[in-house]
């Protein structure tokens, strides 16, 4: 990309909030159900029926109107979005417009230079998922899914304040990691409980805006990273021939990893909003509020700091380990009463390490926050070496098992026991009269044969500090 | 026995006294309505053996000592009201074979108050239209005059009371859908306030306008029904929490002292002579009871119906999109691609009235018209819902003409939306202000035709409006009056 254009983005994001029953009425919201089993005549738009509001999906509104340090709207309103399509069941989708729940706020975001960026939130409404189109299965014809219809989704616009992809992607994050900490979200991004559209624009630098392209479909950070390197090529190739970028939507082909052109402005919607007369204007108590802000977790910033403070770890390992909650929780009780540095070490190389290689989050891992605590423990008690309980982690990994059920079934536990290790010495040095003579007479190099040749006999189970000091006792006690 | 002359109240006292049986009353009702339907056309489902086993259910109630007042007693739905197994075709050929699998909440509280549904009523399409000749199934005919309508939307409902075929019926009433045809019948309609009836259930027309209400021979059969029909609905958002009532019980209050309002712009240019001369009699009747009679301006109500034009169609575009031809309804052989199945779906299942409504609501809500139209009419709405907040400061009800005009004949206004549409001139504003309203006989013209005149209260005075309507009805005769053919 030539220096002199600069790139504009800003996302919307759809997220679905993880409440048990649907935005309108009482049907699961739960993800893979037999095609249209979760339905009834609301959600289907029959005739006659209408909406009531789950009141659980306006707490999780408000509270990341909160976690946003967003302006909340005392009284916002329903609106009706109306297009045609055959999984919208009543041909509107009941969204918010004129006045969103959630107003202006914003999101912090770490930059790679380690420089912190504000990224403005524009808004945050709620609105109703529609059902699903199924094409594959049939022949000449489209089957109708309407499980998902109804379901609660908060739309979050960002302002236009992301220059580059990379930007974008950590908004996308910190956005996803906030979620999660809300539990408003699973935040599952294969589900599509978590999508983006990105609006991508180029100018020069200190020009006003450009004409935007908005690419639908972004369900993963990697696909919304390569659809704006995409979009950003493709823009610039067209304004460097002297053409004219044409404001339209733009669908991603994760296959092909390129966008291409799914409507133009000209042949967009009139959606004809207007406020639904089915459902009264939403208004927020202040004792409502104040309620969902007292049961608010502890959130990814001030979590981080906390991190440095309490357990003295350095920025870079903070942020990591606060980067999701549930790794945060897991940190959190390996390090409890130990070296937390030591535990931050373990957590982020060991733990992150093999969840990555067998592609497992912390909920589905295999090796409880408990047991690698109690590692660490025996580690710290001498029960076992650091490099006996790495080969003890990876049998908890893949095997399964308690730490001190496989230090006894392996016979891994070490060796303390001054005599046991004298008697060790004593024979290496019998068995090695040529280096004994030679490192006596001054060639102190050989000090490290000598370890290793114990820790050989002991199978590496002989204490490590224990050796070093008996054997330069007996080396030279002569 | 003449069962079918009776009012819900004389047949609720026949059937505790053992009188008759629910299921007599019933199978007398279904053979009167087998010989008068195709005269009046007012049903468009009959359901018989559904009614007689309704009935039976009821005779097994009161054996066993159960007196509600409606047990047993026969009504039947406007067809807007969805009844689980049996179709809801709102008059449409779009859902001509529909069949809901729930039942409107109206429904299902009249049925457990232990009412007998005889079966479904005629109406105009979706509720659009004034005279009953929008239906798919054919127009409805007034039983006083068989040349004429039996206004609308309501209009099966009216024409089947009127003509004595049950004694109660539901209807709804977005402009006056309820009062005009219990007019142009001399059968009593109450509108009642937006909220006290639930809207679960009944096919929506305009939300926000749509309102649920009992239709009978009498005020006092009205607040019966209203008993069982009112109260707050958890499935309706729109539905008050206060929503209950008890209608029987506010009423046999007197007149003396009541301060009823006079509407100038009721009484103005094109104001049937005759129906103003029934209205001013019955204000003397009131006057002569000691109600003091004031004068109160509704100066907005002259833009009722160019709001109601608007708003209405606006809301209509939106809440009829769901019929798609996608999952239910009439879906188009001529389907080649998705936007032909919309299409001719659409064309085909809608009559010309509703699809005239839909395009000037599409149009109202469209970018660029939005706040030339629709935000203006919400304007409008706002200073005629003050009109009425201003004179219910000076008078408990507000009393004038239902209509300009007794019933018209068939075909009259047909061809003409916009004096159709002046039909619901004095209705309208009623239903933007959302308060209630009784329409109720008052006379005849010469030719024998019902005028009816419409008792309007503030919000949630629905009690008050029955109450004066049966001190009236107690003291006047028109009511009682039923067309001859039908009335032996």
């Amino acid at each position: 990309m030539s220096t002199e254009w600069e790139v504009v983005i800003g996302l919307e994001v759809h997220v679905q909030l993880n409440t048990q029953s649907k935005i309108f009425c009482a049907c699961p919201t739960a993800f893979g159900a037999e095609p249209n089993t979760h339905t009834c005549p609301v959600c289907l738009g029959l005739p006659g029926a209408l909406p009531v509001l789950n009141e659980a999906a306006v707490d999780k509104a408000i509270a990341f109107g909160l976690a946003i340090n967003a302006q909340l709207h005392r009284q916002s309103i329903f609106a009706r979005k109306n297009y045609f399509y055959p999984d919208l069941p009543k041909g509107y989708q009941i969204s918010q417009y004129e006045i969103p729940i959630v107003g202006k706020g914003h999101l912090d975001i770490l930059l790679t230079d380690g420089s912190e960026k504000r990224v403005g939130i524009t808004r945050a409404h709620l609105e109703e998922d529609a059902g699903k189109s199924l094409h594959e299965a049939f022949v000449a014809q489209s089957g109708i899914d309407l499980n998902r219809a109804g379901t609660p989704l908060l739309e979050i616009v960002s302002e236009p304040d992301l220059r580059s992809a990379s930007e974008a992607v950590a908004y996308l994050k910190k956005l996803h990691a906030l979620v999660r900490y809300l539990d408003i979200s699973d935040g599952n991004m294969q589900e599509g409980s978590f999508r983006c559209d990105a609006n991508v624009s180029l100018r020069r630098p200190g020009e006003p805006f450009g004409t935007r392209a908005e690419i639908k479909n972004l369900n993963s950070f990697r696909f919304l990273e390569k659809a704006i390197l995409f979009e950003m090529d493709r823009q610039r190739e067209i304004l460097e021939n002297g053409g004219k970028i044409v404001q339209e939507t733009r669908l991603f082909d994760a296959n092909k990893g390129e966008t291409r052109s799914m409507r133009s402005k000209e042949e967009a919607n009139d959606y004809r909003y207007f406020p639904d007369p089915d459902l009264l204007p939403l208004h927020l108590a202040e004792e409502r509020i104040d309620r969902v802000r007292v049961s608010l977790p502890e959130l990814p910033d001030v979590r981080r700091i906390r991190f440095m403070e309490q357990y003295g770890l350095p920025a870079y390992d903070a942020q990591v380990l606060t980067a999701h909650r549930e790794l945060a929780d897991y940190y959190e009780q390996v390090a409890e009463n130990l070296d937390a540095k030591i535990a931050a070490n373990w957590v982020m190389v060991e733990l992150l390490g093999a969840m990555n290689k067998a592609g497992l989050e912390i909920p589905d891992f295999p090796v409880p926050a408990g047991e690698l605590r109690l590692l660490l423990q025996r580690m710290a008690d001498s029960t076992i070496s650091g490099k006996i309980a790495k080969e003890i982690f990876e049998i908890l990994c893949s095997e399964g098992g308690t730490v001190d059920a496989i230090i006894d079934a392996k016979g891994l536990r070490q060796i303390t026991d001054e005599r046991a290790i004298l008697a060790l010495i004593d024979e290496i040095i019998a068995n090695n009269p040529k280096q004994t003579a030679e490192y006596r007479a001054g060639k102190e190099k050989l000090f490290g044969f000598f370890v290793g040749q114990v820790m050989k006999a002991s199978h590496g189970k002989a204490n490590p500090d224990q050796v070093n000091s008996l054997l330069k006792n007996r080396l030279l006690s002569q | 026995m003449d069962l079918h002359l009776q009012d819900i109240h004389s047949l609720a006292e026949g059937l505790r006294r053992r009188e008759f049986s629910a299921l007599e009353l019933t199978d007398t009702l279904l053979a009167r309505l087998a010989n008068r339907q195709q005269e009046l056309n007012a049903f468009v489902t009959v359901t018989a053996d559904l009614a007689r086993q309704q009935a039976r259910d009821a005779d097994a109630r009161l054996a066993r000592g159960d007196h509600h007042p409606l047990l047993g007693i026969p009504l039947a739905h406007k067809d807007i009201f969805c009844t689980r197994g049996v179709r809801t075709t709102c008059a449409s050929r779009m859902l001509a074979d529909f069949v809901a699998p729930y039942d409107a909440t109206v429904v299902q509280r009249l049925r457990q108050a232990g009412m007998v549904m005889l079966g479904k009523l005629n109406m105009d399409e979706f509720a659009m239209g004034s005279s009953n000749e929008t239906s798919h199934f054919g127009p409805v005919r007034n039983p006083w005059d068989l040349s004429r309508v039996p206004g609308g939307s309501s209009g099966g409902s009216a024409a089947a009371l009127a003509a004595r075929l049950l004694p109660a019926a539901t209807g709804t009433d977005t402009g006056g859908s309820i009062r005009q045809p219990a007019a142009f019948c001399g059968v009593t309609g109450l509108k009642p306030t937006y909220g006290r009836v639930s809207r679960y259930g009944m096919v929506a027309f305009a939300s926000s306008l749509d309102q649920a209400g009992p239709m009978a021979r009498s005020a006092a059969d009205c607040a019966l029904l209203m008993d069982a029909m009112a109260g707050h609905d958890p499935l309706d958002s729109t539905s008050h929490p206060k929503a209950a009532g008890n209608f029987s019980a506010a009423l046999g209050r007197g007149i003396a002292g009541l301060r009823i309002g006079v509407p100038e712009e009721f009484f103005g240019e094109g104001l049937d002579p005759e129906v103003a001369t029934a209205v001013q009699a019955a204000i003397q009747f009131f006057a002569a009871r000691g109600a003091r009679i004031l004068s109160v301006h509704l100066p907005h109500s002259v833009h009722a119906v160019s709001t109601y034009y608007v708003l209405a169609p606006a809301e209509a575009s939106s809440n009829l999109s769901r019929f798609d031809g996608v999952r239910f309804g009439h879906r188009s052989e001529q389907r080649s691609d998705l936007m032909e199945l919309y299409c001719q779906s659409r064309y085909e299942g809608f009559g010309p009235e509703v699809r005239r409504r839909i395009l000037i609501g599409s149009y109202v809500l469209s970018a660029g018209y939005y706040d030339a139209y629709y935000r203006k009419a919400q304007q409008v709405r706002a200073l005629i819902r003050e009109d009425f907040r201003r004179a219910f400061a000076e008078v408990d009800v507000i009393l004038g003409p239902t209509t300009p005009t007794p019933a018209f004949a068939l075909g009259d206004k047909s061809t003409d939306p916009v004096s159709m549409y002046l039909a619901d001139i004095y209705t309208i504003a009623v239903n933007l202000a959302g308060i209630p309203a009784l329409s109720l006989p008052c006379g005849f013209t010469a030719q024998g035709l019902p005028i009816g005149m419409q008792l309007m209260g503030d919000y949630f005075a629905d009690e008050l409006l029955l109450a004066v309507g049966d001190a009236y009805q107690r003291e006047t005769p028109w009511h009682q009056q039923s067309p001859k053919e039908f009335g032996l």
